[in-house]
Formats: C-alpha cells, sequence, structure tokens
C-alpha cells in the first residue's frame, strides 16, 4: 500500500545520469517538504496522543529534528534498494511510503497495523518497500544490514543497503564487527551514523574516543563520505548520492549525519530531557537549523513564492495523520491465543503442538 | 519492631550506596548510571556523593562492561556492574558464562571474580519482544556464578549486601515491576544485615499446596494464596530468592506437609525453573506426592507489543488459583 508514492523513477534516473550528484528538480524539493511536514504531523500527533493515553506502552522514539537526514538521504536511492535502521523508525518508513494507517495502527497495537500490533513503535517494517525494519536492540540490526548486503552481492545484483544507526550504537560491538565484514566482504552497505549528540543521556564525547564519528571508517579501510549538516536535506542528498554510487560498485561507505533530536531520547526519558541545558540547547537548533525551515528556505530562494504549495502540503498532512489516528482507533485489537502465537514458527510438520499451547505458534 | 514501607529501588540503593561507603573497592559501572541517575533511578545521587571513580558511566558496550567487571574482579576491585536491563546482558552472555563464571575454575583457584552483575529484568508495559525477558534461569544454568532474585525491599536489601561481599560472582537481578512496589523494612536495621546466598525463605504458611515461585512470581503466589484462603485452601508459599544455590531442601520441607506443588516463573516455560524444581521433587519426593506437578510461567511466545495479547501470555496470580484447582 504506498501512500502518496515518492517518484523513485525519476530521481533513478537523475542519479544515474552518470554523475554522483544531480540538482534536485523543484518536484523533488516539493516532495522533500511534503515528506519532512507528514514526518513531523505524524510524530508530533504521536508524542501527544501517548500524552492522551492512547498510545500507551513504555517505547515511543520519535524522527522529529532528524527529517532531512531521512529524507535526503533516501531521496539517493532507488527503489529496488534496501534500509534498515533501529527503534526511531517511524520516519523512515513514512519516507519509504507506508501507509500512515497501518504505521498508526501499529502505534496502538492494532490488528491492521503494519505488524499486526505484535512489533509496536520500535519495529515497523515493510517487504513491500524493502524494508527491512526498525530493530530495537542497539546495533542488533547492523549484521542484519551486512547480511542484506551479502544476497545483492552472492547474487550480482547491484542494489545497495542503506543503513541508520545511532551515535551512541557507534560504541558497540556488533557496529565493529558488521563495518569490518562490511569492508572484507566488499559488502554494498552505506553505513549512515546519524549523530544527535546523545544516547540515552550520554553525550558523543563522554561515549566515545574518537568523536569524529564518521573516520571510525578508517579502521576497517573503509571509505567516509565525511561530517554532513544533516539539517539541511541538500546536504544530506548531495553526499548520500556520491556514497551510494560509489557502494554500488561493491563497497561499503560511511556517512556521519549531524542532527538532533527534538523530543529527546524516548517517552520513558522525559525528566531527563527536561533538563534546563537540554532546552536552551534544543531552542537553539530550533531557532536555526529547523529542518524544515531550511529546506522551505531554499526552495524559496531557487524558485519564489511557494507558499501555496507548501500550505497545501501541510494541510495534506494533518488531514493524513488525523485520518490515520482515526484508522488506527477503529481497528481491532488482536486479543486471542491465536493471535498471541502466530507466526511463532513458520507453518510446519516439525512444530510441535500440544494440547495447551506450549510449544505452538504456528500459523 | 517499628517498620516502615520501603519501594524496593530505595532499598537497593541503600544497599548499594552502604557498600560503596563499607568498601573502597566497591564501585559502580554501567550505562546511564552516573549523569542520568541510573536508568531505573537506582544510582540516584551517586555521582555526586561518590564521583566519577567510583560511579562510572559506559557506552552501550555490554560484552566490555561484562568482560570489564571481570578483569577489575580479579585484579582485586569489587565492580558491581549494571546492565540497563537483563535484555543487553544477552549480549554479555560470553563474559557472563565464559568468564566471571569460569576464570576461577579454570586456573585452579588461582584467581577469584568478587563481581555483581546488577540487572533490571521481566516484561510487561508492551517493552515487545527484545526487551520483554525474564530469563534467570539461562544466567544460572552455569556453575561458577550465583544468581539472587529478590522478591520485596528487605530481602533485596540483604541479597545484595551478601552479594557484593561473597567472593563469588553474583547475578543479581530486580524485577522491573517490583522496583516502586513498597514492603517493610526496619528501622533499626543493621547494616551488616546479610540474607545468605542460597537461603530461601517461606514468605506464607499453610499446609495444603505448595507454592515454589521467586521474585514476581511470590508476588502472584501470594495473591493466589490469599484468594484460595477465601475457598478455605492454604497455601504455602515457598520463596526461593536464588536460583543459584537452589535451596530444595526448603522445598522438601514443605512439600513433605503439602504433598502438593505448584511452580510460579515470570519466565519461560521450556527448560525452565519449574522443570527443575519439579524433576528434583520426583527425584527426591516420589513417596510423598499426591498428585502431578503443576507448572505455570508465561506462554511459550515471544512477547508481542499489542496490550491484550501481552496480558494474555503472563502468569498471573489467577493462573496460579486455576493450577491450585486442578490438583486438589
Ligand atoms: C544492547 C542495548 N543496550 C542498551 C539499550 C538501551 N538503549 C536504547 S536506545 C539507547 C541509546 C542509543 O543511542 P544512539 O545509538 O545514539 O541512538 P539514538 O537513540 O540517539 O537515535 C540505549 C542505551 C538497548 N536497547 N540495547
Ligand atoms: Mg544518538
Amino acid at each position: 500500500m504506498v501512500y502518496f508514492p515518492t517518484d523513485m523513477d525519476k530521481q533513478i534516473a537523475l542519479a544515474t545520469e552518470g554523475k554522483a550528484m544531480v540538482p534536485p528538480s523543484k518536484e523533488m524539493l516539493l516532495d522533500w517538504y511534503r515528506q519532512m511536514v507528514l514526518i513531523r504531523e505524524f510524530e508530533e500527533t504521536c508524542h501527544q496522543l501517548y500524552e492522551e493515553k492512547r498510545i500507551t506502552g513504555v517505547y515511543l522514539h520519535l524522527y522529529s529534528g532528524h527529517e532531512a537526514s531521512g529524507v535526503g538521504s533516501m531521496a539517493a536511492l532507488r527503489v529496488t534498494d534496501h534500509v534498515i535502521t533501529a527503534y526511531r523508525d517511524h520516519g523512515i518508513g513514512l519516507i519509504l511510503g507506508m501507509d500512515p494507517k497501518a504505521l498508526m495502527a501499529e502505534m496502538m497495537g492494532k490488528k491492521t497495523g503494519s505488524s499486526g500490533g505484535k512489533g509496536g513503535s520500535m519495529h515497523l517494517a515493510s517487504k513491500d518497500h524493502n524494508f527491512w525494519g526498525g530493530y530495537a536492540i542497539v546495533g542488533g540490526h547492523l549484521p542484519l544490514a551486512a547480511g542484506i548486503a551479502l544476497e545483492a552481492r552472492y547474487r550480482g545484483k547491484d542494489d545497495v543497503t542503506m543503513t541508520y544507526v545511532g551515535d551512541g550504537a557507534t560504541n558497540n560491538g556488533y557496529f565493529h564487527e558488521s563495518l569490518n565484514m562490511s569492508a572484507i566482504w566488499d559488502l554494498p552497505v552505506i553505513w549512515i551514523i546519524e549523530n544527535n549528540g546523545y544516547g540515552m543521556g550520554t553525550e558523543v564525547e563522554r561515549a566515545s574516543g574518537q568523536v569524529e564519528l564518521h573516520r571510525k571508517a578508517e579502521a576497517y579501510g573503509i571509505k567516509s563520505f565525511g561530517r554532513v549538516d544533516a539539517q539541511n536535506a541538500l546536504e544530506v542528498y548531495a553526499v548520500a548520492s556520491k556514497a551510494v554510487e560509489y557502494a554500488r560498485s561493491n563497497r561499503p561507505a560511511v556517512i556521519e549525519h549531524v542532527t538532533y533530536r527534538y523530543r529527546g531520547h524516548g517517552v520513558s526519558d522525559k525528566q531527563y530531557d527536561a533538563r534546563d541545558d537540554m532546552s536552551a540547547e534544543l531552542r537553539e537548533w530550533i531557532e536555526k537549523r529547523e529542518p524544515i525551515k531550511i529546506l522551505r528556505d531554499c526552495i524559496e530562494s531557487k524558485y519564489g513564492d511557494v507558499g501555496e504549495i507548501l500550505a497545501q502540503h501541510q494541510a495534506d498532512a494533518q488531514r493524513i495523520v488525523a485520518e490515520s489516528v482515526a484508522f488506527a482507533e477503529a481497528s481491532e485489537m488482536p486479543s486471542s491465543y491465536e493471535d498471541l502465537l502466530r507466526n511463532t514458527y513458520v507453518a510446519s510438520d516439525l512444530v510441535h503442538k500440544t494440547d495447551d499451547s506450549v510449544g505452538a505458534g504456528i500459523d | 519492631m517499628a517498620a516502615r514501607n520501603v519501594a524496593m529501588r530505595e532499598a537497593i540503593r541503600r544497599a548499594l550506596r552502604e557498600e560503596m561507603h563499607r568498601d573502597e573497592n566497591v564501585f559502580v559501572m554501567g550505562e546511564e548510571v552516573a549523569y542520568w541517575q541510573g536508568t531505573h533511578r537506582v544510582t540516584r545521587g551517586f555521582l555526586e556523593e561518590f564521583g566519577e571513580r567510583r560511579v562510572r558511566d559506559t557506552p552501550i558496550s555490554e560484552m566490555a562492561i561484562g568482560g570489564v567487571a571481570v578483569g577489575a574482579a580479579m585484579a582485586g576491585l569489587r565492580p558491581v556492574a549494571e546492565f540497563m536491563t537483563i535484555n543487553f546482558a544477552f549480549l554479555a552472555l560470553d563474559a557472563i558464562a565464559n568468564h566471571a563464571a569460569k576464570v576461577r575454575y579454570f586456573f585452579d583457584g588461582m584467581f577469584k571474580a568478587p563481581l555483581v552483575y546488577r540487572a533490571a529484568s521481566g516484561w510487561g508495559n508492551q517493552a515487545t519482544a527484545s526487551h520483554s525477558h525474564a530469563p534467570e534461569p539461562i544466567f544460572a544454568h552455569f556453575p561458577g556464578i550465583f544468581v539472587g532474585c529478590p522478591s520485596n525491599s528487605l530481602d533485596a536489601y540483604g541479597m545484595l549486601k551478601a552479594s557484593i561481599r561473597d567472593d563469588n560472582p553474583v547475578l543479581f537481578t530486580e524485577s522491573i515491576a517490583l522496583y516502586p512496589k513498597p514492603s517493610p523494612m526496619p528501622d533499626d536495621l543493621d547494616d551488616d544485615y546479610l540474607i545468605p546466598i542460597g537461603k530461601g525463605d517461606i514468605k506464607r504458611e499453610g499446609g495444603d499446596v505448595t507454592l515454589v515461585a521467586y521474585a514476581r512470581g511470590v508476588d502472584w503466589a501470594l495473591g493466589a494464596a490469599r484468594q484460595l484462603a477465601r475457598d478455605g485452601v492454604e497455601a504455602e508459599v515457598v520463596d526461593l530468592r536464588w536460583l543459584r544455590p537452589l535451596d530444595m531442601e526448603l522445598v522438601y520441607k514443605s512439600f513433605k506437609k503439602t504433598n502438593r506443588c505448584v511452580i510460579v516463573e515470570e519466565s519461560l516455560p521450556m527448560y525452565s525453573f519449574g522443570g527443575e524444581i519439579a524433576a528434583n521433587l520426583q527425584e527426591r519426593m516420589f513417596d510423598y506426592m499426591d498428585a502431578p506437578i503443576k507448572r505455570v510461567a508465561a506462554e511459550d511466545v515471544p512477547l508481542p507489543y499489542s496490550k491484550d495479547i501481552e496480558l494474555l501470555a503472563l502468569p498471573n496470580a489467577q493462573k496460579v488459583v486455576d493450577a491450585v484447582k486442578e490438583i486438589l
């Protein structure tokens, strides 16, 4: 179910003209704007719904503030490429064109959710969009990314795997092992380090010996495309295009996106994120480096007044998200034992089913 | 003796803090233990009180947390290393099972590893499959390490102190659901109040059925016992407190009296605590057995996000009552 499909075909054409970086067209920029306001609206609505206990649970990590990082980089992909990320995954799903209704339903644990209510906020995925999912164990998805890229390499395809990883996760063993493996096996992974300054409450400087995170690539013999101002979608796109072109010939690449989380780490950590120095810092990011405003300024400086179109995108975003909330709230919750057990295994004669459900879980 | 209700998190904080004052070699390390004041607020105020040397934030590097604690302990310190939640201790399983639990053995006593791993455990609140484990029995599988799992504040206090003072490595789990739960602690509690490692406790006496549990399972067992009492059934609740060493003698004593047993645990049913207790009972208590031994555990499934089916999967007091009624 593609909602407002991103015009990937056009982008492929542009990005494969022989030059890595093609100047994005007006339509592309407007589409990025559409994606970014949709994400912001979706995330802020999630935040509100959580406050009102209409979304429940303990984990809800929002992408507000990060929009340009995902939008600019995924614009450099073509439809057959792959994407994988951690738990801060709502924006990634939206950019790839997942149906906001299915996403919102997943937030509420409904049957109509993209993962049938089993996964929740941290586990969005869509096979139809080559979106291999959000994952909740820090670093756990990184070797999966290498494995997904291995399939392309193994079968002689030139699809790349774009992988988002937090600054904090770069200090985890998974990161080192996965990057190294991608280097020795020549795997087409673009490792995008989303450096938002913190892993929960720990500043990068207190967690990593090498504070220029992209330089970790050197340790594995991987090419780094440097540090990017990831509040500026155009810069993100320019660098991602180069990295994608490079990775397409079976080589891993690293990019560091410098960004900021507007809503703290997640809903369970509000207390800490309310720290005074952090809110001052946040204010500064919002005032000076707001990604939606930066993009808007870019568009307007080049194409003059597009206020009407942008306002339309904003209104559409509000309508789409409101519809997704209504859809999610009207949807049914999974509630039976069958719902609980389904898909523990692929259906198989080998799965032993006993009378009182122990060892069951077949569909 | 006057007593005051204290949340389990406060009892743990107090034990840890007192042990740090008592012994300069005791220090804490883990993710967010210092500046963030502890993910579960157990180490709140520690950074200010003890400073960065003894309250050490780590990166998100579980393998290293697990292994650094072993090295530091071998060298003579007494680390208390925190896994933010026990789900992340899986990343450190090698350090725990192959190093903490074995350095003494494979060098035939040359070294010891007097460390404590603290880990918040359990499931609920839609934390989703990878964040919803109560895998204490997995860690208790390995000889060379002790495993302690308190069910109330006073036990947590005395068990943690004993763990820190012991020369063996201990994995100490703290049920997230019990952190805020108040239970009585005597006002004039002695700083040296220790609960011996491997000693279980009778949390309620009764002659009709033995309910064996630990940690959060004790809550469900006690809830079931109250419900059963209304129907005239008196359940005895045995809180084993430690999964290793395991106080089977206490279970046998109770079982000789009741001849019936239901085992309650928060963890998964296969290769489990329940299986271990039941196997021991049938080997040693066969002649006293009047009914099949029942087990109440989580459903055999990864835990889903969605609220209703999550609750379906979890054990609770009613499931314990139902199991008891089947064998009366
Ligand atoms: C192995 C593991 N350890 C700890 C955690 C708890 N945790 C969840 S997110 C997080 C911080 C990650 O920070 P970063 O990688 O910078 O990503 P961000 O949240 O900033 O996007 C931590 C410590 C976890 N989920 N998995
Ligand atoms: Mg971060």
